[in-house]
């Protein structure tokens, strides 16, 4: 290859299709400047957090939407409002508090203040200073309040989930979903209130895609997820499904655990080890719920920003939250229902063991998306090979098969214009 | 002040750095009673009373387990931990039973890097007097870092 051809200039695709995708689409910071544009800020909603986490008036939670800090605030009437946290003034990022409860929002610098809704109420000194018997200063006669708000963006609620969107032209939540995707929402979240059990931050060096990609990929769990298989929760042969919506965004890896016989086709791994017993076996103490139908694990991807889990008893949101190219935060919010007894609590909370940046089978998650990152930034030319089931697109009754990943960058593709 | 306990605690709270950064988990499984709880658990979650930790260990049995998943399960980038440990701050003694605090801070180096600061935080502490020598019944780090860099692997 001509040194001309090592660092691709211009985004050109230049493989048949979406079962190779181009190193580039992970390293190129103009790229990722379209994407915060074109995925996280125009046309698409963007997961901000559970009603759960500001019950009360004045209750409120700092996010971000893509890599735009934004406040989730609750208001006097029960409605939720998302708006950005920079002050219509100065710009200023004036909201440092991760969470908390006001009766309005200040910026410090010049005590310009906000109603619940981002409106703005009262600005200092607006008309001016009286000295001698003159008004002196103050804003110009046609200063308009109505006019330096906060940014307040569209809201939408579903089963006690919050999501946000700059857009204000977006379709109707429902619609973005996407019927396919739905019911499987409404089946994680159908109404019952959530009660927050905490979060887990991590912070992973490589592009955010990746960890979409990682719950769009069902043929790594039992390969490298060793402990999923040694402990019998992962067998390749479990009855699974992979769905996608119309639009192949967002997805759905859904799986039963199976009670069959084990055997070295279905693990296929050097490490397993048949006789493994738990020293302490609360870690699989799995209870099945009503509200499962079948599946004891379902994990979804919505689009571009969050990941919705349930792990047998262990449900949670995973919010992807972007910082450049190559880099980003990765926020858990683990939660349990209203209803859930005390052993219940207890049982979530012991099987989170499982995940997070600690867990027996998320911990690998994140290492294996930091090394692919450096592949991919020291090799832009080349690309990643997506091909596992063929090259085509298509929902599927097992999970041998990379079919997400490539629906993904066909929708990616559009929405991008490469 | 109980000099003896004081030194004993000084003590042991290094042996357990000894312990960690050498990886030598058999030694420190053997730090804690058969009750014992280990919890690895972020400022955040603990300042707002929430239950949940990013590691919650509740038996030996779950060392154990946990053991068995760093050294047999678990891919990550092999690294080496430095744990400095500050003198303890004992809150409270009862019989047989030590209450008892002290801020760590632990450096990470991975193969090809220099070191980093990868975790900081406080270990809140109740500590068994046993015919054995102490043992730790509960130990909660809580640690100041909102992000965990990546990934958490080795107990600290």
């Amino acid at each position: 290859m001509s040194q001309e051809n090592l660092i691709p200039l211009l985004p050109v695709w230049d493989q048949p299709d979406t079962s190779r995708i181009p190193f580039w689409a992970y390293t190129s910071k103009d790229i990722h400047k379209q994407e915060l544009e074109k995925l996280f800020y125009k046309g698409h909603w963007c997961y901000v957090g559970l009603e759960a986490e500001i019950p009360e008036t004045g209750d409120f939670k700092r996010t971000v939407v893509g890599e735009r800090s934004v406040i989730m605030v609750r208001d006097a009437q029960g409605g939720i409002n998302v708006v950005e946290n920079v002050c219509g003034h100065r710009g200023m990022q004036f909201c440092r508090e991760k969470h908390g409860t006001v009766k309005s929002f200040v910026c410090p610098y010049h005590q310009w203040n906000y109603d619940l809704e981002g409106n703005l109420q009262g600005v200092p000194f607006r008309r001016g200073v009286k000295q001698d018997g003159a008004v002196k200063g103050g804003m110009p006669k046609d200063f308009n309040p109505k006019e330096h708000g906060l940014t307040q963006l569209q809201v939408a609620r579903r089963g006690g989930v919050v999501f946000a969107s700059f857009d204000a032209d977006v379709e109707p939540f429902e619609d973005f979903i996407g019927p396919e995707m739905l019911a499987y929402f409404d089946r994680m979240f159908n109404g019952r209130k959530l009660k927050v059990l905490g979060y887990n931050n991590q912070r992973i060096p490589g592009n955010w895609k990746l960890m979409m990609e990682n719950i769009k990929d069902p043929y790594h769990p039992g390969l490298l997820h060793t402990w999923f298989v040694t402990f019998g929760l992962w067998r390749a042969d479990n009855r699974s499904e992979l769905k996608m919506d119309r639009h192949h965004r967002h997805a759905a890896m859904i799986s039963t655990k199976g009670e069959g016989g084990k055997n070295a086709q279905t693990t296929n791994i050097s490490s397993f080890k048949e006789s493994m017993q738990l020293n302490d076996p609360r870690f699989l103490d799995v209870e099945m719920e009503p509200w499962w139908n079948g599946p004891t694990a379902v994990m979804m991807t919505l689009f571009p920003s969050v990941i919705l889990q349930q792990q047998v008893n262990s449900v949670s949101t995973r919010h992807i939250q972007p910082n450049g190219h190559g880099s980003f935060d990765f926020v858990w919010t683990h939660f349990g229902y209203e209803d859930d007894t005390p052993e219940m609590t207890e049982r979530r909370l012991c099987q989170a063991n499982l995940f997070g940046p600690a867990g027996f089978v998320s911990a690998d998650d994140g290492e294996v998306i930091e090394f692919s990152q450096q592949g991919f930034e020291q090799k832009p030319f080349h690309r990643t090979l997506a091909e596992l089931g063929g090259r085509d697109i298509e929902d599927t009754d097992h999970m041998v098969s990379e079919t997400l990943i490539r629906g993904m960058y066909k929708y990616w593709r559009k929405v991008m214009g490469v | 002040m109980n000099m003896e306990i004081y030194l004993q605690l000084t003590e042991f709270n290094q042996e357990y750095a000894a312990a960690v950064d050498a990886a030598d988990w058999d030694r420190w499984l053997e730090m804690f009673t058969d009750d014992c709880t280990y919890r690895v658990q972020s400022r955040e979650n603990f300042d707002r009373n929430l239950p949940m930790a990013a590691l919650s260990l509740s038996s030996k049995g779950m060392l154990k387990d946990r053991i068995y998943g760093i050294t047999e399960t678990i891919f990550h980038d092999p690294y080496r931990q430095n744990h400095v440990i500050s003198a303890p701050r004992i809150t409270s003694i009862s019989t047989g039973l030590i209450e008892a605090q002290a801020n760590y801070a632990v450096f990470r180096t991975k193969n090809d890097g220099i070191a980093e600061v990868f975790n900081v935080g406080r270990y809140l502490d109740r500590i068994r007097q046993t015919p054995d020598g102490l043992r730790i019944e509960s130990r909660t780090c809580v640690f100041d870092n909102d992000m965990i860099l990546n990934s958490l692997i080795y107990p600290i």
